[in-house]
């Protein structure tokens, strides 16, 4: 199994580094919090410790540390649309239900 | 489903804990909303992709007012209800503005605070309201794009707003609804969009260069460890780039013997061909400006203008500008080799002969990588996004200063000063003050803004009282009297009598802002405004669901009404529909809701033999094991 994104949001992610000037992916993970248990955390990547996994889709640097593997294996990282708002959306499979948000999840 | 953006490192809200904090440019013709994602400053468009909103709102009778380029467009059909320009009015009086001379083609009425209320078809209107729907406007489609409620926006006011029309454009903010993080001067946001306070080195001066389409303002900064400081300000409130147009317009007329009186729709075909001219200039080294479609009876020849002879005639307005920035450096006291940056903002910057014109008095290129009509909503952005709390503990906090020093006034009619100008805010300062007569048991305080040391020369921001202090003799009493301006540069003075405890004090409220029951009743205004919202979006709602059971009902009558209903079930069908379509073109949405729950009882045995007949078709010569 493996991280993937797709590639609206591999440009994406491919521009706000370049525009950042500086980072070497970016980050996903979970955290335990939230209305419905556990959260997606979306960052830029400074720093890869030693136990990180990372995968190489479409051109960027995918780091998630082993824990968050673990809820988010086989995930998609998109880009979508909806109206004016813009912005990532993970395709989680483990994800069994979702806070109406969809900022958090439960699995 | 919320969608999200890449925090920094470490940074990740928790749910429902974004931050979402926008940059609003509240200019005099457009304003702009922009706000970072995911690490990147950007201005944010209409669902048209339209980024520049113009300033202008149109009252109806009985409707929302809209804004931006609805409203933009009966700026002639509906002049007297059409708002443009109210950034002028800011904060102003009545008198101010009839001071002003401008030509508004609105029916003014003071209220008795002296600010002018616009009389329009949907009631009076203050600049402050006009202003507050333009904000609201703006942060509507920052939480449409931005997903979420916004926890408040940094809005920019030119460097020369005084305390008044600071605190109007606050109120404006207020009463949108929306929570102000910080009112930044505009040449500030324009130096921070291009992360000038960064420039740890560059403790230097920085001139501002803004030229709109219909005004000029020339700012110098100093920056130094990140706090800006506001050296002068100068400009030309008339000169800007529709100048430019008029003249290209005027060399055409001219050029090509049209007469002296031309009609609008002439004069409006002659402007537009001039600014396309003067844009393909800015690439091409001439242009062929051609008088097809011309509104009247003449006909003229294809006109050549090349980019040196447009300079030529465009030059005595630059000059202009430029003699404008010489006195603005004269005031700042500084050379202008003391300038280490030159920032440009405004569309008319885009005129190559103006970034060179400037370059040759600077004697260096000055700053145009970012788009000059959006730099200053950057900036503001940027500074929103620190402020929110999204930024790690490196980013600075930028920092304004006092535009003018701030006092009392003491025995003789002298200003005493508590707080210097130039001195950054936030700030608090404290001067104790004593009784002048024997048994004196109460104190006027008179509170000034101004660097003159006779009252009567300053401006005179609020007067108070401080009663109850004991009987004592001259002198005995200690007054300590505190000055506390916040970060917008608004001030609150409090006094207090130490022996005794007895204190009092003001929050500064310039003579042209609102009184705080006056902002409670429009507050409350906007919340009938609310309800007024909600009827329509519930009528609007129910009209579809009207419009969608009538189509439904209609087709299903077509294809087999005849066949499954009698003529007597098949007119009262159509009666209750004729009754929903007469309903759903009303106004009330209780009723269409009542008779669309009507009309589905009324089709609803039709819709349960449909179903039966269609399954009954479905079956008919099939055995129970093929299904």
């Amino acid at each position: 199994m493996a991280i993937t994104i797709t590639q609206a949001a591999a440009d994406h992610v491919t521009s706000y580094i370049a525009n950042r000037g500086e980072g070497e992916g970016v980050r996903l993970g979970v955290r335990t919090t939230g209305c419905s248990g556990m959260a997606y955390i979306l960052e830029f990547v400074d720093k890869i410790s030693a136990d990180d996994a990372i995968f190489d889709s479409r051109g960027v640097k995918v780091v998630i540390d082993p824990k968050s593997l673990l809820y988010l294996d086989g995930t998609e990282l998109d880009y979508a649309k909806e109206g004016l708002n813009e912005g990532f959306q993970f395709n989680n499979p483990n994800s069994k239900s979702e806070c109406g948000c969809g900022e958090s999840f439960n699995v | 489903m919320a969608l999200l953006q890449i925090a920094e490192p470490g940074q990740s809200a928790k749910p429902h804990q974004r931050k979402l904090a926008v940059g609003i440019d509240l200019g005099t013709t457009h304003s702009l909303v922009a706000s970072v994602r995911s690490g990147q400053v950007e201005t944010l468009a209409n669902s048209r992709g339209e980024h520049l909103m113009p300033s202008v709102v149109r009252y109806l009778a009985d409707e929302l007012p809209q804004v931006g380029v609805k409203a933009q467009a009966h700026l002639v059909d509906d002049a007297a209800n059409t708002v443009m320009s109210v950034k002028r009015l800011m904060g102003r009086g009545i008198e101010d503005v009839k001071r002003l001379g401008e030509s508004m083609p609105y029916l003014f009425e003071a209220c008795e605070q002296g600010m002018p209320l616009i009389n329009t078809v949907s009631g009076l209107k203050s600049p402050v309201q006009v202003s507050a729907d333009i904000l609201r406007a703006l942060v509507q489609r920052g939480e449409s794009s931005l997903g979420g409620e916004l926890v408040g926006a940094v809005i920019t006011v030119p460097a020369y707003f005084d305390d008044a029309q600071r605190q109007a454009t606050k109120d404006a903010a207020q009463l949108a609804g929306i929570q102000v993080l910080r009112l930044l001067n505009e040449p500030t946001a324009a130096a921070v969009a291009y992360g000038l306070e960064h420039d740890e080195q560059e403790q230097g001066t920085i001139a501002v260069f803004d030229l709109g389409g219909g005004t000029f303002d020339i700012s110098i900064l100093r920056m130094e460890q990140g706090v800006f400081e506001v050296l002068a300000t100068g400009g030309d409130s008339a000169l800007g780039g529709d100048d430019f147009d008029h003249e290209i317009a005027e060399w055409m007329r001219q050029e090509l013997q049209m007469p002296t009186q031309l009609d609008l729709a002439q004069l409006r075909f002659l402007l537009r061909l001039a600014r396309w001219g003067k844009e393909l200039l800015s690439d091409e080294s001439s242009a062929e400006l051609s008088f097809e479609g011309w509104p009247g009876d003449a006909t003229y020849a294809d006109l050549e203008l090349t980019r040196e002879h447009m300079n030529r005639l465009l030059d005595p307005i630059v000059s202009k500008a430029l003699r404008a920035t010489k006195r603005t450096l004269r005031d700042a006291k500084v050379t202008v080799g003391d300038i280490a940056k030159i920032v440009m903002v405004g569309g008319s910057t885009r005129s190559l002969l103006v970034q060179e014109r400037v370059a040759e008095l600077f004697q260096q290129p000055p700053l145009t990588d970012i788009d000059p009509d959006r730099v200053v909503a950057l900036g503001a952005a940027r500074q929103a996004d620190v402020l929110a709390g999204n930024q790690s503990g490196e980013e600075l906090l930028l920092l304004d200063v006092l535009p003018l020093s701030l006092g009392l006034e003491t025995m003789g009619g002298l200003v005493e000063r508590v707080i210097d100008r130039n001195t950054p805010i936030p700030v608090a300062r404290a001067q104790e003050f004593t009784t002048y007569q024997d048994g004196q048991t109460a104190m006027a305080i008179h509170v000034l803004q101004g660097e003159r040391e006779l009252v009567q020369d300053g401006r005179s921001l609020s007067r108070f009282e401080l009663r109850g202090i004991p009987a004592m003799a001259a002198g005995a009493a200690k007054i300590r009297v505190t000055f506390q301006v916040d970060a917008d540069g608004l001030l609150e003075v409090s006094a207090r009598e130490l022996t005794s405890g007895v204190a009092a004090s003001v929050q500064v409220k310039p003579s042209y802002g609102l009184s705080d029951g006056q902002i409670a009743d429009m507050i409350k205004a906007s919340w009938t405004n609310v309800e007024g919202d909600r009827s329509a979006r519930s009528l609007r709602e129910q009209q579809v669901d009207a419009d969608r059971l009538v189509e439904a009902v209609t087709i299903a009558l077509a294809e087999d009404g005849e066949r499954l209903l009698t003529a007597q079930e098949q007119q009262g069908i159509v009666h209750q529909m004729e009754q929903l379509v007469i309903a759903r073109n009303g106004q009330d949405h209780h009723a269409i809701a009542k008779q669309i729950e009507v009309m589905a009882k009324a089709s609803d045995t039709y819709a349960a033999m449909r179903m039966d007949d269609s399954i009954k078709r479905a079956l008919a010569g099939k055995a129970v094991d093929q299904l």
